[in-house]
């Protein structure tokens, strides 16, 4: 049988989504959650030499 | 050595007053063209300033020059501090810095001299578009340098969508860009009849993709989170939003191309990955919406957080429109209207401009040793305004597109057209006037940026800040 352009394409294509729905089930994996957690931090505990506006305790918020 | 030891700001405080001075242009361009729709012979048919060569000037301008100047400014802001480490290779970034200027005083220059290679949002002629090429590959070595010298193990989300947008916008300049030059100014494309309007395509809605999404999804993933002091609402969403939007964009071309010479089957192809795209760009817009859970207060007082969470709303609007106009028997109707222009600018202004002015808001006076903007309630003022002119001009280019489209296809009994072209235009000439309204009040928006950004920065010291070592050692 020879091997087409075609059928190619096909396996990438199939190729592509097997490793799409993999990444999926790595992110949601259960050992990513503390990784995860803690890289989503990482922006916050990078502090300025200014606090940011946001953050000011205020008075009369929730 | 002290040099050593800060960021370097300096790269970042140029192309983010830059942001600024382009947004003004472009958006004075824009307001100049949509004056001439309303009155033809305002510039007294000056062959430099006709609507054909201005109407470039614009799209680049805004693009290129406001929105690549916003995110070389944050991309190189977020990447030094995320990586806890000076930017890599600092005069090359200085050279993208000089070389992006030039680049675009280059289109300013040809743009209305009539120089084009006719390919929509890549108009520059062959000379610049190798510039373009010299300056890209430098950025794409300073930010993965950067990212590559880091002092921290993970590399975070915003960095990585920054550099999905440089590799994939590389990729698409040098194929869409393929040209034989047969003059100094004047090139052919490398493609011919409907394989060069697929290239086209491709390369057009990929910029949209890439240039105008990837990159602010960048922006969003690191300052809506600092602005709203905490984390990303979930990290393993932002993951698979990443990949989702690089497996799925690049197959949405062909819906620029429904009802064409193109085949069927692409077309087809094209609107159901236009339809798939719904999911990643909600997941991306949730996430980001979401991050602001628990401090939905925070909204109500802090005019920065206004622009970034409206910014979001307009990019979940547009990105929800923009697969419904990619479905055929709607794009039979949509295409070729007002509908289109007004689709492009409410994710132009709503969604690029607002989360850059956001993050400019949020930058200019860390860069300038300052704790916040001159004034909190001109921010708070620009965001009405600007927000107003928004929903002007995109309720009116709605209503005027529809009624176009409705009109073109209107029939007699006999089967002759009800409604000749210029009957449509002539309808359409009031909702001109409050596209101009529209676009003229978020003008005005950046101007008064432009006097809060002066009186922020004029006296004030430039502040390289120090690096910080990561903050907890695992």
């Amino acid at each position: 049988m020879d091997i087409t352009m075609a059928d190619i394409r096909s396996w990438m294509t199939v190729l592509e989504m097997a490793l799409f729905i993999g990444i999926v089930w790595w992110a949601y994996g259960r050992r990513r959650k503390t990784d995860f957690d803690e890289a989503a931090r990482l922006v916050l505990d990078d502090e300025d030499l200014v606090p940011a506006p946001g953050r000011r305790p205020r008075a009369g918020g929730r | 050595m002290q040099e050593q030891t800060t960021y370097n700001y300096k790269v970042v405080r140029q192309f983010a007053i830059m942001t600024l001075v382009w947004g003004i242009v472009g958006m004075l361009v824009g307001v100049i063209i949509a004056a001439q729709l309303l009155w033809p012979d305002l510039t007294y048919g000056v062959p430099w300033l006709s609507y054909g060569r201005l109407r470039p000037l614009h799209t680049n301008a805004v693009i290129f020059a406001f929105g690549g100047s916003a995110l070389f400014a944050t991309s190189y802001y977020a990447v030094q501090r995320t990586c806890h480490v000076r930017l890599f290779a600092g005069p090359l970034a200085a050279f993208t810095f000089w070389g992006w200027q030039l680049v675009i005083l280059l289109a300013a220059v040809t743009l209305p001299l009539g120089y084009t290679s006719g390919k929509e949002y890549a108009e520059l002629e062959w000379p610049i578009d190798i510039l373009i090429t010299l300056v890209w590959v430098s950025y794409a070595i300073v930010f993965f340098g950067t990212v590559a010298t880091r002092k921290v193990k993970h590399i975070y989300v915003a960095n990585w969508f920054f550099g999905g947008f440089i590799l994939t916008v590389a990729l698409l300049h040098l194929v869409n860009s393929a040209e034989i030059p047969v003059s100094m100014w004047k090139s052919y494309s490398a493609y011919a009849g409907v394989q060069d309007a697929m290239v086209q395509w491709w390369y057009g809605h990929n910029a949209v993709g890439f240039f105008l999404t990837a990159g602010f999804l960048g922006m969003m993933y690191y300052f809506v989170p600092k602005q709203a002091g905490r984390p990303v609402y979930s990290y393993r969403l932002s993951v698979v939003h990443f990949w989702a939007l690089i497996f799925t964009y690049m197959w949405a071309g062909p819906h620029h191309l429904h009802y064409t010479a193109l085949p069927d089957w692409a077309q087809s192809v094209g609107m159901v990955f236009s339809l798939i795209l719904l999911a990643p760009s909600w997941g991306g817009m949730i996430n980001g919406i979401m991050t602001l859970s628990g401090a939905w207060h925070k909204l109500r007082t802090d005019p920065i957080l206004k622009f970034l969470i409206t910014s979001l709303s307009f990019y979940g609007m547009s990105t929800f429109e923009g697969p419904m106009m990619s479905i055929k028997t709607v794009n039979s109707l949509s295409h070729y209207t007002d509908w289109t222009i007004g689709h492009v600018h409410s994710g132009a202004l709503g969604w690029v401009a607002m989360i850059s002015i956001g993050s400019l808001y949020y930058m200019i006076p860390r860069l300038f040793g300052k704790s916040e903007m001159h004034s909190i309630r001109l921010i708070t003022l620009h965001f009405w305004v600007a927000t107003i002119g928004v929903v002007l001009y995109i309720a009116a280019m709605w209503i005027a597109g529809v009624m176009q489209g409705l009109m073109w296809r209107a029939v007699n009994p006999d089967g002759t057209l009800t409604y000749s072209f210029v009957e449509s235009v002539k309808a359409t000439y009031p909702f001109y006037a409050i596209r101009l309204l529209g676009g003229t009040m978020f003008l005005g928006g950046m101007f008064i940026m432009a006097y809060n950004v002066w009186r922020t920065v004029v006296g004030a010291k430039a502040v390289d800040a120090p690096i910080m070592r990561p903050a907890a050692a695992h």
